[in-house]
């Protein structure tokens, strides 16, 4: 793999432990604020000392504090996109991406000048200085400056966070044919879920300093390996969870059994489902005895919570809610689907699908 | 007294102008002196902590605190005739103490500890990131410096270097104690004005104490003029 990182820095609250390794292809890095997700990009850049470690990087060691090797920043040739871009004020844009070229002859550096500006969308932009510059912008410059370097890895901290929400998705769209014109080890710290799911091919969770999961993203995703890495990447529903066959578990805090789809070597602690993945049915399909139907259970409304295209619905399973606020399950459906079963007499049914359901062990 | 008799001593009179020219040629000169060594030992300052450099605070800070008399005092120890530096400069042949460049010296260092204070807050001002930023894009240390620290620090490194100039130009103690007085060498404006007072030639000195707020106005003023010219650059504008 062209970047290996493996190292170890105690922090203020607790230590940064981390060590994965990364291909030609984005890897996202998911975490909480304060998970030590810009601290690790920091580790890789060299603007940070770990107490212990190795990182390398095209076969080019960095760091490697058995062998007290300690690559200054300067020398790493590794790109960092900062979060707020740090764009230096004093410096036009043409001058802020020369930045880099410092060493070329200038006829090469107009030419590789030229080439990132048209290749980061900046045209236009070269006589500017950064506080002239919209985020959108900023972005741009902040990225093809980054590249002048031609650096063997990209790292990019929340390189979105900036922005206002009308611009992400264009942004976005520009990260993404920029990484596929880079395939070089690439890692995009955020916070964000759905971003560290488009951006990343690849996925690292980070959580107070440890790598909680790592692999395909898609894998992550569907089947997270604990309770900690299914929260993070937004799952609401939780229950403890006893098993009961093999493809049956109890579901303690929802009162009943559902069967699932996938199993575990290890005995499950937790059953839980993406708010999105709870399916209503149709009162023909849930005949009046529907617990005889697989993982279909009548439901009741807590309470709801409307976004502009969807909403999320606080249900209660089995019988009517006694007080408001005491919800079991989380579900979340567009408000077409909403329409048609709002005005319906409740108990509605949901179905808990068998492969939408994954177990967690302890 | 009146102002007719001051004033026709400046237009008309046997005015010695050498003293005008002296502050001037040693304020210029110690502020360049002090500019150049304030931001060396800022630079420095600012990469380091611990006792160490908590203590080097205190001796380039000491100028500031101390009496001037003290300060001229101690550098007539320091480069007198069996002083470490006086004795080394007497082996290349020179003299230091009451010579021209003893008004500079004096002026250097009581004027440094306001340029160093100036210069290291302006320099810790600036956005660390804006440095490491210039780091991971290859950049030496020098270059991170004069081409990214000190351009985003001027305004304050400007402000030190006009509150040193200003100490410079109304420096009197230390110089007396290291320069004297010796007219068209070393005697400055404000060492000339103690002298015409002592010798009870007021009309001399209240022409000279004309001279010297007519001349600190205009620097005032140009000062003024320049910093704003500075501050309408149009990457920092509002």
């Amino acid at each position: 793999m062209p970047l290996r990182v493996q190292i170890a820095k105690q922090l203020p609250n607790f230590a940064l432990d981390v060590s994965f390794t990364a291909g030609d292809a984005p890897l996202g890095i998911l975490g909480p604020s304060g998970a030590g997700k810009t601290m690790l990009l920091r580790c890789i850049a060299g603007l940070e000392q770990p107490n212990l470690g190795r990182i390398d990087l095209n076969g080019r060691v960095l760091l490697d504090t058995a062998a007290r090797i300690r690559v200054p920043a300067r020398e790493r040739r590794v790109g960092l996109l900062f979060q707020h871009y740090a764009l230096f004020p004093n410096r036009t844009v043409a001058e802020n991406i020369a930045f880099g070229l410092h060493n070329l002859p200038v006829e090469e550096r107009s030419r590789r000048l030229a080439a990132l500006i048209e290749r980061t969308h900046a045209r236009g932009l070269e006589a500017r200085y950064p506080r002239e510059l919209s985020g959108g912008e900023q972005q741009r410059v902040a990225l093809a400056r980054a590249l002048s370097i031609e650096p063997e890895a990209l790292l990019l901290d929340e390189p979105l966070s900036a922005l206002d929400t009308h611009l992400r998705s264009q942004v976005e769209a520009e990260l993404q044919e920029t990484f596929a014109a880079y395939r070089r080890p690439t890692l995009v710290v955020t916070h964000n879920i759905e971003e560290a799911y488009r951006l990343g091919e690849q996925l690292l969770v980070l959580a107070r300093g440890r790598v909680a999961a790592f692999g395909s993203k898609e894998e992550i995703f569907n089947h997270p390996p604990s309770l900690e890495v299914a929260r993070l990447t937004g799952c609401k529903n939780f229950s403890r969870a006893r098993p009961v066959s093999d493809h049956v578990v109890e579901a303690l805090d929802w009162g009943c059994n559902l069967r699932v789809a996938h199993t575990l070597a290890r005995p499950a602690a937790h059953v839980g489902i993406r708010a999105h993945h709870i399916d209503f049915t149709e009162p023909s399909s849930a005949s009046a005895s529907a617990d005889n139907v697989e993982n279909v259970f009548p439901c009741w409304l807590v309470r709801s919570s409307e976004t502009p295209f969807r909403i999320t619905l606080y249900l209660r399973l089995h019988k009517p809610p006694a007080e408001s606020g005491e919800y079991q399950l989380q579900a979340e459906v567009f408000k077409e689907k909403w329409e048609r079963f709002r005005k319906l007499p409740q108990p509605w049914h949901v179905r808990l699908a068998p492969d939408s359901l994954f177990l967690l062990p302890e | 007294m009146t102002f007719v008799a001051p004033l026709n001593l400046i237009l008309l009179g046997s005015m010695d102008w050498s003293p005008v020219r002296i502050s001037i040629e040693t304020s210029v000169t110690a502020t360049l002196i002090t500019l150049a060594v304030g931001l060396a030992a800022a630079a420095w300052r600012e990469r380091r902590s611990g006792p160490a450099a908590a203590l080097v605070d205190g001796v380039f800070l000491l100028p500031l605190v101390l009496p001037p008399t003290v300060v001229g005092f101690l550098l007539l120890l320091l480069f007198g005739r069996n002083g470490p530096l006086g004795k080394l400069l007497l082996q290349f042949g020179a003299t230091v103490v009451f010579s021209w460049p003893a008004t500079v010296i004096a002026a250097a260092v009581v004027s440094f500890p306001l340029m160093y204070l100036t210069a290291r807050a302006a320099l810790e001002q600036v956005d660390s990131r804006f440095l490491e930023a210039a780091r991971t894009l290859g950049a030496s240390e020098w270059r991170v410096f004069r081409e990214i620290a000190l351009p985003l620090a001027w305004p304050g490194v400007l402000a030190g270097t006009i509150l040193s100039f200003a100490r410079a130009l109304g420096e009197f103690g230390a110089t007396l104690m290291l320069a004297g007085n010796i007219p068209g060498r070393t005697a400055t404006i404000p060492v000339a004005i103690y002298f015409a007072v002592e010798s009870d030639d007021m009309t001399r000195a209240f022409a000279w104490c004309a001279i010297d707020v007519i001349i600190s106005l205009a620097l005032l003023a140009g000062l003024y003029h320049w910093t704003r010219a500075q501050g309408r650059a149009r990457w920092m504008r509002r």
